[in-house]
């Protein structure tokens, strides 16, 4: 009876989210272990199978809570929240750029804890946006594909490397795709920005009939199957969870520079329950929640001595900088300029 | 001074009268404070110094308890304010020179009766009677002068402060109370009417 | 004058704090306005103009750098001829558009909150004409408002901090500087009535004029009271010495005279120069009394032979009105702790007012006894009276009773005594006696 109840539920909640008009991929709902006394509706774009042993966790220490998951796209997530105003306890994304927008816009709600004082400056900003994890973005290669060339240490020998073999890589090279994707925007962006680089990688790309993605695990997958050699730009927490260490795709963090995201969270403005979202996040920031997090769900904790561990690790910073490249004119003109280097029409 | 029978030396600056005191002996010293030549307490202190001690009444204008201690430490046997009666200071003197006693008192006779001005005592008919106050006076002055008419005015000038206003028959009293005292002697005090009043003996 | 010092260190605390808040809002103002004018300058100076219209291109720095001070929100608006291409479009416009290059600053509000708004004003090319683009970058000011206020805070500390040390060092101060004050003011205190020597003790440059102060004044003090000892002195004499020689001649004159007519003339001469020589005399007394019982050097006086020494110097008087002088000796000794000049004038004037009082023939009585703590110092006449007049009257300055018109007196007698009593801590009555006379009683307290 209760299951059925549950489905019933479950159903016009997946058909009110299609009325609200945002993209959902993927829904979830987590009953209460004992009588509800309320319900906590997360909006996120990471799997729900990464997420599922956190909820657990939190409805061990938080019995009536209810919890809905719903998995969307960066975008979608962004338009449901400052569009729509969907009301969602939480909202969790790793495009850092259209979550500092829906801060900045006042989107958000302050929140403080202890949980959240503990947090190192760069990993918050205003008490509205917070980071729960941190990954490297890195390049995945073949070894096998790779056999008797030097694996490329920094862009520059990237470049090289692939003008030096053509062939040897055309069509085998796989990246984001900017224009679909939010994340593959921000790193495109953040590459720009940081050095001259990468336009000249995205003309050689370019060159090259590079395969364009919207998600890493795609990325992980034509690796492994032997679609691509190369992937450039995935997010490393997948990667680490996916590849097998010691197997055929290596993990390079390119030397020159490696920016780190910042998986965010915040409260909407329009949340219901805003003080059941705040409890999620401190649980999400507890050393509980975040060994939870790194060892089930491979997304690492935040940690700054990590980021000191490595001279190229740069950090992408939550500052009114993100907002440049959200900016529609500047979105369109980076995406004309990308799309005339890599797609080359 | 001279009209009561003292003989009298008048130094009018202290050179004077330490001329004087260098010249002859004295019974008594009147010494007026302020000199035209200097202190008489600085005067005073000297004498005492030198050991004189002919007894010294000083006569000064200062009134005030604090001159008078100062003066008698200094040496003073007493003094008199200034402007003074001249019966204050004959009392003040006669007082003194009691006090000083001593050699220059002799007894005096008169007729059959003794007197003794030391303790103003006559000793009549081996009776000794006290004299007191105005009728010792009395008794003094015409002592002084024996046969000797006093006038009602002479007496009333020496025995009653000049200020005082005196009783007609205020003599008379004291007359009486010196008869009273005289009885038994040779010695009497004779009214002669109209003129005034003797001591005479019979 | 501690107070005084703490609270205007209070003042100053509280001085410091403002000026410092002030100071700091304005400093932490003008470093953000520079860096918001920085960032709105990065995007003007990156419009192009073409020939299709103005690029415009948005540095990261720009914003990055608004990061730089603190978390505040940002918003931007570009306007080209008017027009607003991107950024937020409700964002509120200046009131005078910029002139020249740089960037003009205003405060408004904006989604809920105060924003500083920097604006730049730059003319395009394009197709040759030229287009207007207003660059405008705002920034909440939160950031601000929490440095002023710790900045603000830390000098409240500090300042109270100063407080706290100038209040300390208020207290010492005033402490060191009143102390030698104080010292000084118990030794001067501790002084005897008639010390007037200068302070000689050290002191504190600061005191330095005070004491000379003090000491001139002292100086000055005892000046003004030797020379009116020198008056009061130098009075009596002009004044007797005239009355003197006058005396002497009348009383010369009168033993020359048995005219009852010349002589009545002459005896109210000299009683005239008597009552002038006595009220004078009294004047005189009376002066020196008052600077005394203000003055007073007090000695151990051991009552009963001054007593009988005053009564002694009487006696030559008393001998010629013809009154008896009679003591009674107290039974044991008795001193006390008073003025001895006081005393003595105070006692003399009952003396002498009983012997001038009685009849001839009269008696006077002087004794002295002890009753409980005070010593009682009686004399008592068989003379004329008060006859009726309440004794209180009498000890009014000047007056005199109605019996008493042929005998010579100022009538400051009684006064003396009175306030020599009264100096002394005593009491003095003066009544009728039973069968005639009067009764002067003088308590006096006594020392053992």
């Amino acid at each position: 009876m209760r299951g059925f109840v549950f489905a019933i539920v479950g159903l016009i909640a997946l058909a009110a989210s299609q009325a609200a008009g945002f993209e959902v991929e993927e829904e979830r709902d987590f009953p209460s272990l004992a009588d509800e006394s309320a319900v906590l509706s997360i909006l996120s774009t990471t799997d729900s199978t990464v997420f599922t042993p956190l909820i657990l966790a939190y409805q061990q220490a938080n019995p009536t809570v209810r919890v809905t998951y719903t998995v969307a796209s960066t975008t979608e997530v962004y338009s449901a929240l400052h569009e729509e105003k969907a009301a969602f306890d939480l909202a969790v994304s790793s495009a850092m750029d259209l979550q500092m927008k829906l801060a900045n816009d006042g989107d958000a709600l302050s929140h403080q804890s202890a949980m959240t004082s503990a947090l190192p400056a760069w990993a918050r900003w205003r008490d509205q946006l917070f980071g729960f994890s941190q990954e490297p973005v890195v390049l995945l290669v073949s070894q096998k594909a790779l056999a008797g060339l030097n694996l490329p240490e920094t862009r520059a020998d990237l470049i090289a490397l692939m003008r030096e073999n053509p062939d040897r890589f055309r069509g085998r090279i796989g990246t984001y795709d900017p224009t679909r994707s939010g994340a593959g925007y921000l790193f495109a962006t953040q590459d720009a920005r940081q050095s001259d680089t990468f336009w000249r990688l995205s003309e050689v790309m370019g060159n090259l009939d590079t395969k364009l993605y919207t998600g890493t695990s795609d990325m992980i997958a034509g690796l492994l199957v032997g679609d691509i050699d190369m992937a450039y730009n995935a997010l490393g927490s997948y990667a680490a969870a996916s590849l097998a260490p010691g197997g055929d795709v290596q993990i390079i963090e390119l030397q020159d520079f490696t920016h780190v995201l910042l998986r965010t969270a915040l409260i909407p403005a329009q949340a219901r329950d805003p003080d059941l979202g705040g409890g999620f996040l401190d649980f999400l920031l507890s050393n509980a929640g975040q060994t939870l997090l790194e060892q089930t769900a491979g997304l690492p904790r935040i940690n700054e001595a990590a980021l000191a561990a490595g001279s190229h690790l740069r950090p992408i910073r939550i500052d009114p900088g993100l907002l440049v490249f959200v900016d529609p004119l500047n979105r369109q003109r980076f995406l004309r300029e990308w799309t005339a280097a890599v797609i080359q029409p | 001074m001279s009209l009561d029978g003292h003989g009298v030396d008048w130094a009018a600056s202290l050179a004077e009268a330490e001329d004087h005191l260098a010249a002859a002996t004295y019974d008594l010293i009147l010494l007026d404070i302020m000199l035209p030549d200097g202190d008489g307490r600085d005067f005073l202190a000297a004498h005492r110094r030198a050991k004189r001690d002919t007894p010294v009444i000083v006569m000064t204008a200062r009134s005030a308890v604090s001159d008078r201690v100062a003066l008698l430490d200094t040496g003073a046997d007493d003094y008199v304010t200034k402007p003074f009666d001249f019966n204050e200071l004959e009392a003040r003197v006669r007082a003194v020179l009691r006090r000083r006693g001593g050699a220059a008192q002799t007894l005096q006779t008169y007729a059959d009766l003794t007197f003794d001005p030391l303790t103003a005592t006559l000793t009549v008919a081996g009776e000794a009677r006290e004299l007191r106050n105005r009728e010792l006076r009395l008794f003094e002055i015409l002592l002084a002068g024996p046969d000797r008419i006093f006038s009602k005015t002479q007496l009333v000038d020496r025995l009653f402060s000049a200020a005082e206003s005196v009783t007609d028959n205020a003599i008379e009293v004291y007359v009486g109370r010196l008869r009273r005292k005289l009885e038994g002697s040779r010695a009497r005090i004779e009214t002669v009417r109209g003129v005034g009043y003797r001591l005479t003996q019979s | 004058m501690v107070i005084q010092l703490l609270l205007v260190a209070a003042i100053l605390s509280a001085l410091l704090y403002l000026s410092v808040r002030s100071v700091a809002f304005s400093a932490v103002e003008t470093t953000q306005d520079r860096i918001l004018g920085a960032a709105t300058l990065a995007i003007a100076e990156e419009l192009r103009g073409g020939a299709e219209g103005v690029s415009v291109d948005i540095p990261y720095a720009a914003f990055s750098m608004l990061g730089a001070i603190g978390e505040d929100r940002v918003f931007y608006r570009i306007l080209i001829a008017g027009e607003t291409v991107t950024g937020y479009d409700d964002l509120p416009l200046p009131e005078n558009p910029p002139e020249g290059l740089d960037p003009t600053f205003y405060s408004v509000a904006y989604q809920g909150e105060k924003v500083r708004v920097s604006a730049a004003y730059r003319s395009v090319l394009v197709a040759r004409k030229p287009t207007e683009v207003l660059v405008l970058v705002a920034q909440t000011r939160s950031v601000q408002a929490e440095i002023v206020a710790r900045l603000a805070n830390q000098a409240a500390a500090l300042g109270l901090g100063f407080f706290a040390v100038a209040a300390l060092l208020s207290i010492a101060t005033g402490r060191s500087v009143l102390q030698p004050v104080q010292r000084l003011a118990e030794a001067v205190g501790r002084r005897g009535p008639n010390d007037l020597r200068p302070v000689a003790r050290p002191v504190p440059e600061e005191l330095g004029p005070l004491v000379a102060a003090l000491n001139g004044f002292m100086m000055r003090l005892s000046g003004a009271l030797s020379r009116t000892e020198t008056f009061i002195a130098e009075a009596a004499h002009h004044i007797r010495t005239p009355l003197t020689s006058l005396r002497m001649q009348a009383e010369i004159a009168l033993r020359q005279t048995e005219d009852e007519e010349v002589r009545k003339t002459l005896r109210a001469m000299i009683r005239s120069v008597d009552d002038s020589a006595r009220s004078a005399g009294q004047l005189l007394d009376h002066a020196a009394v008052i600077y005394r019982t203000d003055q007073r050097s007090e000695e151990t006086i051991d009552l009963w032979p001054l007593v009988e020494g005053l009564v002694d110097s009487f006696r030559p008087l008393a001998e010629m009105r013809d009154v008896e002088l009679h003591t009674i000796a107290p039974p044991e000794g008795m001193t006390l702790v008073a003025d001895r000049v006081l005393l003595e004038s105070a006692i003399r004037n009952l003396v002498d007012n009983a012997i001038k009082y009685s009849f001839a023939d009269g008696l006077v009585e002087v004794g002295l006894h002890r009753e409980g703590q005070m010593a009682h110092i009686w004399v008592h006449d068989r003379g004329r009276g008060l006859s009726g007049v309440r004794a209180s009257e009498l000890m009014v300055r000047f007056q005199r009773g109605s019996n008493v018109e042929d005998v010579i007196g100022s009538g400051l007698g009684l006064t003396i005594v009175r306030e020599v009593a009264a100096a002394a801590g005593g009491n003095f009555k003066l009544g009728e006696r039973e069968g005639g006379g009067t009764c002067a009683d003088l308590y006096l307290p006594l020392s053992d």
